[in-house]
């Protein structure tokens, strides 16, 4: 008698295989830890940062913001990603995950890298920043627990693989793989690029902390380096991305528009990949113009051009689809109908709307070889990668957790009122310092810095006021982001925890990583996963487009063009250089 | 539905919406011109990074910039008895930056050009000229060169933008342009 190992969930209709749904949670719930310790150490940063507070030392103050920058940017976002993939490959195809045991091993290399890592952090000797650039030395077992990290990863990249060919093979789905599971292939091959660029300099880097090398060379470093650094950013943008078109799909039946247009822009990030990695050496010597202005952009932007397709076609289908359920009045009824107090949508998006308008435009607007001159390393760019990671990526996580803690947890959310609110002050505290960081950044403010008022330095330098208190009051937007942020950890671990159990084998443990019991595993095969059904165009074969989307894609491009020329003239006024 | 596999099994041949061929082509020729800015920028354009820069060493670097300390130091400022030194116009700078100051400090004529030479002695560093707002990347083992022409008169602060250690924040220099 076969085993059975599947259970359906009855209020989605997916379903969950035994191994896979507990890979998922272990996933899941390292990756929020690694949020709440990352989120608890940014506010520290915060609050040091302005200077009318300035909380820390110096010393603290360094290792604060490491701790920050590696436990968002690398263990948060990359454990929720491999959960995402166990769900974009076996729930969504409905097949068995492949070598669940190695997905474990995957899984314990992924703890222990991070644990690792944050010891060597607490330990106060690695301070080196995320970027840990040479020859500035991290102890070795810094650069030990990010290997051991990204190992793990590979294997859930291979794993998600593996289950792609079994999933094919055992015909568990009709036609092509969906669009979201394709969206999650596109950020499994970057994760393998970026890997691989991880471990050709991180692994010469070890041996150079122990004194087996014994000199990296610092441009060389960084060239490869940010073959991680971005490529992990872009594995980001392309996990966040399909998370939007799952949440519309599940929010509102959405379909996309067109699946050549979604597909043909994933595949482009793929391409174009190396794009934003160039972005951080323009002011770098040893590199000539023509290699920055090309790779800065490879002639033609194209995963820029796949980011504004993506912005049309999210938003797109949602119109769509509201407007076949009749709300066709004027341009945005489909908007303004939309399901505002349900944190799945609003969190999804708000992250598409702030990742595009914020994120994306001051993204390219920088990395245009010469007007990174006036932005290289000032506090302009962590706004940046606040309004792509913190807004654009951990929202649309956040959006997903909501949907997932009652499908995949068995679980009903706890504080509804709190859920309804909670995307609306992270998202809002965010917006509010990522603009007032953005001014004080374009007006000179460093980043990484402890002191901007240069305390017992030999010489001074004073700031314009102006960007002294956007930096002071940026703490303001700081604590409701951080508010917002810890809403969402006591809201997901409350709910684990004391949430209502909507299925009786949920128990305890199962909410972090242990099966159910056996009895919630009923199925032994899915049925086959069928054709999307072809769309009934409804009263007389009417067509919908999607006008008020396309009215806000011209906004944004009107904001794009005149941002970037804003800078531009701000560039014409410096002293020439040449 | 973005989570089932495509309606038509042959999808890549289902009709676009006419919206989306539309700002796939206004997207994609303002990507162009994003990039056709930046060519633009180096033939019509003053604020250019010069592709000049040599492999160097810390010892190298250090004795160039004692060489012109020793032949055009003018005075010194502050406790700390900084030189401040006023190179001929159109000659060779020397910055050296190290934990933690930008060394020496620059005297410059306004509207003259400086072959300005950039290097670290030690770990990264990030030149950031303000409130001029120039901000560049300063490795060691590299010597940047860059031809300035200051067009302003006054005091400017040099400061460090790239994290290098726990005295990151104290990291100051000083051109002064008359």
């Amino acid at each position: 008698m076969a085993v059975k190992m599947f259970r359906r969930c009855p209020d989605s209709g997916l379903y969950f295989h035994k191994s896979a749904e507990s890979l998922m949670k272990a996933h899941a719930v390292l990756g929020v830890v690694f949020l709440l310790i990352g989120g608890i150490f940014g506010l520290l940063v915060a609050a040091t940062r302005a200077p009318g507070i300035h909380l820390l030392d110096a010393e603290t103050f360094y290792m604060a913001l490491t701790t920050h920058g590696t436990a968002i940017l690398i263990f948060w976002v990359i454990a929720f990603e491999v959960a995402v993939l166990y769900f974009a490959s076996s729930t969504l195809l409905r097949c068995r995950p492949a070598t669940p045991r190695l997905g474990w091993l995957g899984f314990v290399l992924m703890l222990l890298g991070s644990l690792i890592t944050t010891a060597a952090f607490f330990r106060g000797n690695s301070s080196v920043m995320f970027t840990s650039y040479v020859p500035m030395p991290a102890e070795p077992i810094f650069y030990l627990g990010l290997i051991l990290f990204a190992v793990g990863a590979l294997i859930g990249c291979f794993i998600f693989l593996g289950t792609l060919v079994i999933a094919k093979e055992e015909k568990t789905y009709d036609g092509s793989i969906p669009l979201v599971t394709f969206g999650a292939l596109v950020a499994t091959i970057i994760a393998v690029f970026t890997i691989a660029s991880g471990a050709v300099i991180l692994i010469p880097t070890l041996l150079w902390s122990l004194g087996i090398i014994s000199d990296i060379d610092p441009a060389m470093y960084r060239v490869i380096w940010w073959g991680l650094g971005h490529s992990s950013q872009q594995i980001n943008v392309a996990a966040h991305v399909s998370i939007w078109y799952a949440i519309a799909a599940i929010v509102f039946g959405a379909k996309p528009m067109s699946e050549k247009v979604s597909r043909g822009a994933f595949l482009l990030y793929i391409l174009f990949l190396q794009l934003a990695s160039a972005h951080h050496i323009l002011v770098d010597p040893g590199i000539s113009s023509t290699w920055k202005v090309f790779n800065t952009s490879y002639a033609m932007y194209l995963a820029v051009l796949a980011s504004m397709i993506h912005g049309l076609t999210v938003p797109g289908c949602i119109e769509v689809a509201q407007r076949k359920k009749g709300y066709t009045n004027g341009l945005f009824e489909w908007l303004r109908k939309a399901p505002w107090e349900n944190p799945v949508f609003s969190g999804m998006f708000m992250s598409l709307i702030i990742f595009g308008f914020i994120g994306g435009i001051t993204g390219v607007v920088m990395g245009t070889e010469q007007i990174n001159l006036i932005i290289h390393n000032t506090i302009f760019v962590p706004a940046h990668f606040h309004a792509t990671v913190a807004v654009g990526t951990t929202l649309a996580f956040m959006a997903i957790t909501y949907f997932l803690i009652p499908v995949l947890f068995r679980r009903k959310l706890i504080w509804p009122t709190m859920c309804k609110w909670q995307p609306y002050l992270f998202a809002g505290g965010m917006t509010i310092m990522i603009l007032l960081l953005l001014g004080a950044g374009t007006l000179g403010v460093p980043r990484r810095h402890w002191d901007v008022n240069f305390t017992d330095a030999a010489l001074q330098y004073e700031f314009a006021g102006t960007a002294i208190s956007m930096l002071g009051m940026a703490v303001i937007g700081s604590i409701i982001a951080s508010v917002g942020g810890a809403l969402f950890c006591l809201i997901a671990v409350g709910s684990l925890i004391f949430g209502e159990k909507l299925d009786t084998g949920a128990s305890f443990l199962s909410s972090f990583g242990f099966p159910m019991a056996e009895t919630s595993y009923d199925v032994e095969r899915p049925d086959k996963l069928e054709l999307a059904p072809i769309e009934d165009t409804g009263n007389g074969g009417e067509h919908h487009e999607a006008k008020g989307t396309f009215v806000l894609a011209l906004v944004f491009l009107a904001s794009f063009v005149i941002y970037f020329f804003i800078n531009a003239k701000y560039l014409s006024s410096l002293w020439p250089m040449m | 539905m973005s989570i089932m596999p495509p309606s038509h099994r042959v999808w890549w041949n289902q009709p676009i919406h006419k919206i989306e061929v539309t700002w796939v082509i206004i997207a994609l020729v303002w990507c162009l011109v994003l990039f056709l800015w930046m060519p633009y920028w180096h033939v019509y354009g003053e604020q250019n990074l010069s592709n000049e820069s040599y492999k160097t060493s810390a010892e190298l670097f250090e004795a160039k910039t004692q060489r012109m300390v020793d032949k055009y130091t003018v005075r010194t400022e502050s406790e700390a008895e900084i030189p401040v030194v006023a190179p001929p116009a159109g000659s060779d700078v020397y910055l050296v930056g190290r934990l933690w100051d930008w060394w020496p400090i620059l005297e410059l004529e306004k509207d003259k050009s400086y072959r300005v030479h950039i290097s670290s002695l030690d770990y990264q560093h990030g030149f950031s000229l303000q409130p001029v707002n120039i901000n560049l990347q300063i490795l060691p083992q590299y010597e940047t060169v860059i031809t300035l022409t200051p067009t302003t008169t006054g005091s400017f602060g040099i400061i460090c933008n790239e994290y290098c250690g726990v005295g990151h924040h104290q990291m100051l220099g000083k051109i002064i342009v008359k």
